[in-house]
């Protein structure tokens, strides 16, 4: 059933930036941004942790889950170490992700040639 | 109304004709569902692994990630986008090739001002956001649970 829901919820969660694409001109930049704070709004009031333990990575993958990993990392954090952890929470709990992205994204620079010839 | 049965289906083909926009909503749920199974999978391989759940989490990001990265690098990634639209977009993997897109295409501007900046073009305005929101919400937390 896990599977189920991660495909279910995951595709569902695709559908309102479809929309966006198809219905407005909205930009995918600002569509990533809406996704991103949109999870940090629904993980700060609690709706987006019973959401990932119910669909998994469906939940999780989608960017919305990138702003929850923010909202849970700055929770975690303030309650351990008071109002300095609202500074600190939200990028080391997201940190492998980040930092894959931008090491990755430079080896990939580095090895393989772009489309703007040089 | 009425309306004779030839024509009553004329008139229902007409409308049920598919609209671009429920095609492309279907490649986007097909993808993007079928990223976040092989993202569950993962999950599992790893938590077999006897990683803890958090670390198997934070690792099915890296994977999707560098996959994206390599994809994108090959020039496969672009195809399969532009099939799935938002079903790429929407998952990690849409955040992995807004960084490592604009970083291959800007290696001719050099290596500091083309791929340095340029990589943060997306991925720039995504964190600022992110984080900003996140910042937000520890003040007022930090707020309620010191004064209430």
């Amino acid at each position: 059933m896990d599977y189920v829901w991660a495909f279910v919820i995951g595709g569902l969660l695709c559908l309102p930036a479809q929309i966006l694409i198809d219905k407005t001109k909205l930009t995918p930049a600002r569509i990533l941004v809406s996704y991103v704070v949109a999870g940090v709004i629904l993980g700060a009031v609690g709706v987006y942790e019973p959401f990932v333990e119910f669909a998994g990575c469906g939940a999780a993958t989608p960017l919305t889950g990138f702003g929850y990993l923010i909202a849970r990392g700055v929770k975690e954090a303030v309650t351990e170490k008071g109002l300095l952890g609202a500074l600190t929470g939200g990028l080391s709990e997201t940190a492998a992700g980040i930092t894959a992205a931008l090491v990755f994204g430079l080896i990939a620079a580095i090895f393989f040639r772009g489309k703007t010839k040089n | 109304m009425h309306t004779d049965s030839e024509n009553y289906k004329k008139y229902v083909n007409a409308r049920a004709k598919k609209s671009p926009l429920a095609k492309d909503c279907l490649r986007a749920f097909l993808v993007g569902g079928a990223i976040c199974t092989g993202a569950q999978g993962l999950l599992a391989l790893y938590k077999g692994w006897g990683m803890e759940k958090d670390d198997a989490a934070a690792l099915v990001s890296v994977t999707l990630v560098f996959l994206t990265a390599l994809l994108t690098g090959i020039g496969v990634f672009d195809n399969i986008a532009k099939f799935a639209g938002a079903g790429t977009l929407v998952p990690i993997t849409g955040f992995a090739n807004a960084v490592s897109a604009p970083a291959i295409d800007t290696k001719g501007e050099g290596f500091v001002l083309g791929v340095g900046a340029k990589i943060f073009s997306i991925a720039g305005p995504v964190i600022l956001y992110g984080i900003t929101a996140g910042t937000l919400y520890g003040v007022i937390y930090w707020i309620i649970n010191t004064f209430f």
